[in-house]
């Protein structure tokens, strides 16, 4: 069916959301043009291209990128289709072009920056309309292009807020990650683990804040995670920190659930407060603090370690673990699958031991024999076909409506609440940008 | 670097070693009845297989010589099985209702080195069929084990597992060793 813009705002009522939402077709592609294809879409980190030629691909709604660096180290994002016959450029997730990107079908080689370069044969375009220096002949560049921090993203909507004042909130996050390291740098770790969900995109970013769910969802986990700990204990030993992510789904309870704080910034991003207690006093953490106060002297070190985050969303295409380095990044698929690529950073000038307890989390957590997100994959795509059914057509994001509060246009959640507020702030964005017809926001 | 995952290293990985009848026979029978330990679920019998420093190893990238500080798709010792044990046979493993099931075929058994004190590196090829959720899926790949000689027989140090489609994507969650 076609939809309306007021048919469309209809499904995103403040306390509750049509299924269609999640389900619909129709609905899914108007989201891939007014979301995906209009607002800033994660490309990759910089260092994902580190060497002149380096290439990476990447996806921004239905659309195929590729991320380069030339040979002066400048970074470039381009579609990657070949402008001769419309081939797709580029088919391994990454690798290196250092002599430039050709084309398997009849040769057309492009510079890293997507210029046309020459091509076999080139006699038999003399005398038409073809000229190598018309854009239409090379590999066509996004409206826009820009990174805060080395991040880079792209926006198919030639107008709109710049990259900054669209992560608004948000940038709190990149910060994090690139202030957290000593050298004042971070790169990803080896390649990303890519998953596939088999569930609406927003499924899985409606989990990443919802704190109500953990001691239910990862109970299994929790309980072994604990119990083992207690045998390496009673054998004198100290269990590896990275057990007490798990362990904390067990130990924490419904009550201490209530104690994290949830906040909603402009344009749709969320985060969620730290629960881990990443600030431990043991020989490693306070050697890390020593290098932070080397590299920043004491306040500025404290200032950054005292930002307490467990996730942040970056609307609408992020989820990012700033204390532990990782960030998630979605393609979606369809209404009913999503690509997940989770990268895991190290921070520069941070010791070994860091590394390896962010290290610890990532595994356990994110690779693809989690004992984590198996169960949390399990239950999105239970979701999704409930939402498929005839069974009822509303979801519900009742709890804690009316309580939560707004500061300075940012919106807090009520205090000792589990409240549903990202999920509901997350929607209000949603309904804001699917009725504003692909006009940013 | 951990002491077995050294010894895989310096090893030729295509070397061909002639040994005894015996010597083969009891290397296979260690790998066929390790299959089938998963495929029964005899998970005391599993944790029983491996040396008290061993490792379940499966790599995310080919060139990785050893699974200590870096990315992989598993990377286990005996407290993360146990670990792995517990929550898998939890009633509240939500995923994992109904509980899966294995069924391996080990074969090319090649024996790549025998070490002085007996120790054994052999390399094998698996396929293991799943049925999770009402469906089949198939894991296909290659072992590499460094296994230790002791009074109680061999043990495993590590076992290297590399899935033919180690890159993924993946559609799935893997929550048991194949
Ligand atoms: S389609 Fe690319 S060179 Fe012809
Ligand atoms: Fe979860």
């Amino acid at each position: 069916m076609t939809w309306s813009n007021d048919e469309i705002a209809k499904l995103v009522e403040p306390d509750r959301v049509h299924r269609k939402a999640y389900v619909d077709p129709d609905i899914f592609d108007l989201e891939m043009e007014r979301i995906f294809e209009t607002l800033w879409v994660y490309i990759g980190h910089e260092s994902q291209v580190k060497n002149p030629g380096d290439y990476y691909l990447a996806q921004v709604g239905r659309q195929p990128m590729i991320m380069t660096r030339d040979a002066n180290g400048e970074i470039h994002v381009l579609y990657n289709r070949c402008p001769h016959r419309g081939a797709k450029l580029c088919t391994a997730h990454s690798g290196n072009a250092r002599r430039g990107l050709r084309c398997s079908y009849h040769a057309w080689m492009f510079h890293l920056d997507g210029k046309l370069n020459n091509m076999p044969a080139m006699q038999g375009y003399d005398g038409t309309n073809f000229d190598i220096n018309d854009p239409q002949f090379h590999m066509k560049k996004p409206p826009r292009v820009d990174n805060y921090r080395g991040f880079w993203f792209a926006s198919l909507a030639e107008e709109g807020q710049s990259l900054e004042d669209h992560l608004a909130g948000s940038k709190l996050a990149f910060d994090q990650l690139v202030d957290r390291a000593p050298g004042k740098e971070i790169e990803v770790v080896g390649d990303c683990f890519r998953m596939v969900q088999q569930s609406n995109w927003k499924i899985f970013l409606e989990n990443q804040l919802d704190s109500s769910h953990p001691g239910v969802t990862h109970e299994s986990t929790g309980h072994a995670a604990l119990t083992v700990e207690s045998d390496i204990k009673k054998h004198g030993e100290e269990p590896p920190m990275a057990y007490g992510f798990l362990s904390d789904f067990k130990r924490i309870g419904f009550d201490g659930w209530t104690k994290f704080g949830t906040v909603g910034y402009p344009n749709g991003h969320a985060t969620l407060e730290g629960y881990m207690g990443l600030r431990p006093t043991d020989p490693d953490t306070n050697e890390y603090v020593k290098r932070m106060y080397e590299a920043y002297g004491e306040e500025k070190a404290e200032e950054i370690l005292a930002v307490d985050l467990h996730h942040v969303l970056v609307y609408p295409c992020l989820s990012i673990q700033p204390p532990l380095q990782q960030l998630r990044t979605i393609r979606p698929l369809g209404p009913n699958k999503t690509m997940t690529e989770i990268w895991h950073f190290r921070l520069k000038g941070a010791n070994e031991a860091i590394y390896q307890r962010a290290l610890g989390y990532y595994y356990l957590v994110n690779s693809p024999s989690t004992m984590v997100n198996a169960d949390d994959l399990f239950n999105w795509w239970k979701c999704q076909q409930g939402l498929e059914s005839d069974g009822g057509d509303w979801v519900s994001l009742h709890r804690d409506y009316g309580r939560d509060y707004q500061e300075d246009g940012v919106w807090h959640s009520a205090p000792d609440s589990m409240s549903e507020l990202p999920l509901r702030h997350m929607m209000q964005a949603w309904k804001t940008y699917m009725t504003a017809n692909g006009k940013g926001a | 670097m951990g002491e077995a995952a050294l010894k895989l290293v310096e090893s030729d990985r295509f070397a061909l070693t002639e040994v005894s009848v015996e010597t083969q026979l009891a290397v296979e029978r260690f790998l066929f009845r390790q299959a089938e330990i998963l495929d029964e679920a005899e998970w005391d019998d599993w944790l029983a297989l491996f040396t008290e420093d061993g490792h379940y190893w499966m790599p995310a990238r080919e060139d990785q010589e050893d699974g200590e500080g870096v990315p992989n798709i598993f990377w286990e010792n005996l407290d993360i099985m146990r670990m792995r044990i517990r929550r898998n046979t939890h009633p509240h493993a939500h995923s994992q209702s109904p509980h899966n099931r294995l069924c391996h075929v080990v074969s090319n058994v090649i024996v790549e080195k025998v070490e002085a004190n007996g120790d054994v590196i052999v390399r094998s090829r698996f396929h293991c069929a799943e049925y999770f959720r009402y469906q089949v899926r198939n894991f296909t790949g290659k072992y590499r084990h460094y296994l230790k000689k002791t009074p109680d027989g061999y043990k495993i140090a590590l076992q290297r597992v590399d899935l033919v489609n180690r890159e993924g994507p993946y559609d799935y969650v893997m929550q048991w060793w194949v």
